[in-house]
């Protein structure tokens, strides 16, 4: 997928210009929330399963190598071709090769943001094979002319009800629907006919099992379990990070994912799926492939920013920032969106491609409070602007007034004299109203908000005075 | 080769001393050797609780529970339920089901994997999970996948001392009796669902819209 992180600022300008989209976040605005909060409560002892999920994911990316190499033996061990790719076109060309190995005029898929990161939709439709998303989000943004995700998990939930329904109407030329139960159904019938008559199932991967060579999905639709079970080929593609050594590991994991990300206990389908059909058996796919992909991963290890490995795309980071749920997934401009995606898009892509985006954030540390692999994400957000910092990638006039900042905080009474007469100005220009409606150096902040105004002292004076005593 | 440009990158970022490889090796068996679980949920101790619990779990995934005495009349519980909902007394059961007297109780199976337009699908389970009102399906010739999958409405028999606690109580009994993992393992809790459009949920998304239980007492 084509990124269009380097132009977040345009983005956001965009995303809180669009009365339709505010509209819709606002009404998406705290039920996953609220779900979580619910969920978290029923588990027994979340803190102490939170910390094993965080063992069991560093236990694994601290000897990455050996994992995959485990895997790899037990999947081929079971009738499995593991290929590995080092970035996108890697993946899309082993997958068009795949298809055209065993003749795929049509491919069905479940939801896989790493076929979004390599753009193998527009891949396959290049080699003149057919691409159907299955998963209802992913279907309406196909439909929608290949509109981007924007939220890993609901991909559609920065869109309406009226806007979906409109689509559907044009797309699928039925009588217009308005009912979200008749949509469904709708949409269930279409893609019923092309479960049945594609040759390729394309999945994603939450898991591999190093123990069995397996590969876990989880998806409430059922959709998963369709292209795993009706087309004869089927290929798993996955990020190198996903492993975890045994099923007991993934049961752990299991407690957390579906509760972080929906609020439910169990998801509807999980499906442990391992090697290939047996000859008497009366279904299921007689080839699978597993694509092991880096695509910038491999970097991330051993430095400052392998925690952010750990993730299991739950997406409660993003559920949980108020950044996120005021300009939506799409302004972040490239698959991932939220507090991860200013990490990740960063380290994946290179930080000159996407430097604002560790900056689209308050460091409120809400996402770091619910992620379940503990990823300190406000943290590795510093860090990142730090770096943005350091490599000279920002704009001269923030670098400048840092510098100037930090020169006049290292000596102390001439900060104190210069927090004294910023004040007395900021005071002046409240002019007595207890707020600024316009700030000339920043207004852009006071645009939609008052400044408040300082009551005259600074801390420090009424510090001493404190001290001193009345 | 990709893979092992991949691996060298990998050693090389990890800077791994060469004398630990060995004992990363080693813990790596042992890890799986070991299998150790993580922490416990607290779950009731006796098969009477446990039942219990499996049975309110299912409920709220929206799953309909039924108590039925013996395996031997679940072809006329079938039936009351098909009748019920005003269906055709016609299904597609997996084929392990086929020595039940369905004839008896004048329902009209066929033992094969269910096609599009199979309207009810029979099946039974491998063990359902107490914890998350799971049940387990292993994939099978004689227990194919997508008679769970296919039709709108899926019958599933469990009989009540096939229910374990957890996920992990279920691995170990699979590796048990089955040795290996079947091809498909499927952990299904409920109707299938999605809450894709302004996060309102709709039951019958893919798979099938009603599930049905018949949980014998007796088995
Ligand atoms: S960073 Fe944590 S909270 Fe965010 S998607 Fe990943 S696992 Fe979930």
């Amino acid at each position: 997928m084509e990124s269009r992180a380097h132009r977040f600022r345009r983005n956001i300008a965009e995303a809180l210009a669009n009365p339709v989209l505010q509209a819709n976040l606002s009404k998406a605005k705290g039920k996953f929330v609220e779900k979580r909060a619910q969920a978290i409560q029923e588990l027994d002892d979340f803190e102490a399963t939170r910390e094993a999920a965080r063992e069991i994911r560093d236990r694994v990316l601290a000897n990455l190598d050996l994992w995959l190499e485990t895997f790899e033996a037990n999947a081929r061990a079971r009738g499995a071709t593991v290929l590995w790719a080092k970035d996108g076109n890697e993946v899309s060309r082993l997958v068009v090769e795949i298809a055209k190995r065993h003749g795929v005029k049509k491919v069905v898929k479940s939801k896989s943001m790493l076929s979004e990161e390599a753009g193998l939709n527009q891949a396959l439709l290049a080699a003149g094979i057919e691409p159907v998303e299955t998963d209802l989000g992913e279907y309406i943004l196909q439909i929608n002319g290949y509109e981007p995700p924007s939220h890993i998990i609901a991909p559609v939930v920065h869109k309406s009800l009226d806007e979906i329904a409109d689509l559907f109407a044009r797309t699928h030329r039925t009588p217009r629907k308005t009912e979200i139960a008749a949509l469904t159904r709708e949409a269930r019938q279409v893609l019923r006919e092309h479960f049945l008559t594609a040759e390729m199932g394309v999945t994603g991967g939450n898991f591999l099992i190093a123990e069995t060579g397996s590969v876990a999905l989880v998806t409430n639709e059922g959709n998963g379990r369709m292209v795993t079970t009706l087309p004869r080929v089927h290929v798993a593609i996955t990020g190198i990070e996903k492993i975890v050594p045994t099923l007991e590991d993934l049961s752990t994991l299991m407690r957390l994912l579906p509760r972080s990300a929906t609020g439910q206990s169990i998801s509807n389908y999980v499906s442990v799926l391992t090697g290939t059909k047996n000859p008497a058996e009366l279904d299921g796919p007689e080839h699978l492939y597993f694509i092991l992909v880096d695509n910038g991963r491999t970097r991330l290890l051993g430095s400052d920013y392998q925690p952010m490995l750990r993730c299991i795309r739950c997406g409660a980071c993003m559920n949980h920032c108020p950044v996120y749920q005021t300009i939506g997934g799409q302004a972040y401009g490239w698959v991932y969106p939220g507090p991860m995606g200013s990490v990740l898009t960063p380290l994946l892509l290179g930080l000159e491609k996407a430097h604002d985006l560790p900056y689209a954030a308050t460091l409120c540390n809400q996402c770091g409070v619910v992620c379940p692999v503990k990823i300190p994400l406000p943290e590795l957000l510093r860090n990142l602007r730090e770096e943005a910092d350091k490599r000279r990638l920002r704009p001269w006039r923030e670098r400048l007034a840092l510098r100037a900042w930090a020169w006049i905080a290292l000596r102390p009474s001439l900060y104190a004299l210069a927090s004294r007469l910023l004040v007395r100005y900021l005071a002046w220009l409240a002019e007595g109203r207890g707020g600024i409606s316009v700030l000339a150096a920043a207004p852009g902040w006071t645009m939609g908000r008052n400044f408040p105004a300082p009551e005259g002292e600074t801390f420090r004076t009424r510090y001493r005075m404190r001290k001193r005593g009345p | 080769m990709s893979k092992e440009q991949i691996l060298a990158e990998i050693r090389r970022r990890l800077r791994r001393p060469q004398e630990s490889l060995q004992a990363a090796q080693a813990a790596l068996e042992e890890a799986l050797q070991q299998k150790v679980r993580g922490p416990m949920p607290a779950l009731p101790p006796d098969a009477q609780g446990l039942r219990e619990r499996f049975l309110a779990q299912a409920e709220r995934h929206a799953s309909c529970c039924e108590r039925i005495a013996s395996i031997e009349v679940a072809p006329w519980a079938v039936r009351r339920f098909l009748d019920a909902r005003g269906l055709p007394r016609r299904a597609v059961i997996w084929p392990s089901l086929a020595e039940l007297d369905w004839q008896g109780a004048g329902v009209e199976v066929a033992a094969r994997a269910a096609q599009d337009a199979d309207l009810v699908g029979i099946t039974a389970c491998f063990c359902a999970i107490a914890e998350t009102g799971s049940l387990m399906l292993c994939s099978s010739p004689q227990t194919p996948a997508t008679v769970s999958l296919l039709p709108p409405t899926h019958i599933a028999l469990v009989p009540a001392s096939r229910i374990v606690a957890t996920m992990e109580d279920a691995w170990q009994l699979a590796r048990a009796e089955l040795g290996m993992l079947p091809r498909a393992v499927n952990f299904v809790s409920g109707p299938s669902r999605t809450g894709d459009i302004e996060q309102t949920i709709v039951l019958g998304a893919h798979g099938p819209a009603h599930v049905h239980l018949l949980l014998i007492e007796s088995a």
